[in-house]
């Protein structure tokens, strides 16, 4: 898959950092405000999907490539399994055992935060891999798929 | 307290419109942008809900399905489907779904009001949440907190999904001399 012309190339060359930046920020204050790990998982891997669509699939899968994406869709998926794992620590599954009033702060909500952090990984890892498999590779006959140009 | 119900109705009656075209029109990729309408319209009915988490939510899956149909569709050599119409499928279809409707009716004349809900329990979530979790988005203290166990499937779901289409679309492992599938 080759990339596109020059005007979407440098609009993404400007606004690619910023919505990875977004992406960030929807994750880790997603106690706080509207959002959370999901969301800001999807926005990342969009962020992926742009560049891949304006700079061709070698520029993200040198990135992130399809080993890597499997990789850490595990590692997420894993890290949400051990913060839920943690509570047996205080006695039962998913005990939010760090919990404080509220204060605002972005430590106020215990195994919250953390939980989102494993979450956006897993879902950004997830779903780009899922787009790498669905829309660069191509169906070449009936025996396999090959990559696109 | 929903002022904003004729809006709502206003924008699920477009909604409707917008699945009726997805399903009636011939081009592939007219179809994938009607259902992109649909689900930015059903975003904006979240928001007039008040459900802002879902609202960001609805428009970001939106546009990353919105990419991939499109990216898939467009590679497509031929985007129409020309198949022609069967007069007895629309006859029986709107036969059946007038008959839901109707049972629908019938149905939904005792269902409580829209917004007051038969559990109590939601209430006690709004009250204690944020001393209980100090999470001040109280959408996350439920989905990650009160909840969690079901966002642990949710993300089991997903994982297994993703796992189930590196498999379906895998390059290693297939056999290539299996080929006697037709295909188009």
């Amino acid at each position: 898959m080759r990339g596109m012309s020059l005007i979407v190339k440098t609009v993404t060359r400007l606004v690619a950092e910023f919505i990875t930046i977004f992406a960030v920020y929807i994750v880790l204050f997603g106690h706080l405000t509207p959002g959370g790990g999901f969301t800001g998982g999807v926005i990342l891997a969009c962020s992926f999907v742009l560049l891949t669509l304006a700079f061709g699939k070698d520029f993200s899968l040198h990135i992130l490539s399809k080993r890597a994406a499997g990789i850490w869709d595990s590692v997420g998926a894993l890290a949400f399994l051990i913060v839920a794992l943690i509570g047996y620590k205080a006695g039962a599954f998913f005990l939010n055992l760090w919990a404080k009033p509220a204060t605002f702060t972005l430590k106020s909500a215990g195994i919250i935060p953390i939980a989102n952090i494993a979450i956006g990984v897993k879902v950004a890892a997830a779903l780009f891999g899922g787009f790498i498999a669905l829309a660069v590779f191509r169906r070449h006959g009936p025996g396999g798929y090959e990559e696109d140009e | 307290m929903f002022d904003a119900l004729p809006h709502i109705y206003t924008l699920i009656f477009l909604m409707i419109v917008g699945s009726v075209i997805a399903i009636e029109t011939r081009d592939l990729l007219s179809t994938v942008i009607s259902i992109g309408a649909v689900g930015f319209l059903l975003s904006l009915v979240y928001l007039m809900l008040g459900a802002p988490d879902l609202a960001i939510t609805q428009v970001v899956v939106e546009i990353i399905v919105l990419v991939t149909l499109i990216r898939l569709t467009v590679t497509r050599d031929d985007t129409t489907v020309d198949e022609h119409r069967d007069v007895f499928a629309l006859g029986s279809g709107l036969v059946f779904g007038g008959l839901l409707l109707a049972a629908s009716i019938y149905c939904f004349q005792d269902a409580v009001a829209f917004g007051s809900p038969l559990m109590t329990v939601s209430q006690g979530y709004l009250d204690k949440s944020l001393q209980l979790t100090g999470a001040a988005n109280v959408v996350m203290a439920i989905l990650l907190d009160f909840r969690a166990y079901d966002t642990l499937g949710e993300a089991t779901v997903i994982f297994t999904a993703i796992l189930g289409a590196y498999v379906v679309l895998r390059k290693i492992g297939r056999k290539h001399d299996a080929g006697d599938v037709p295909h188009s």
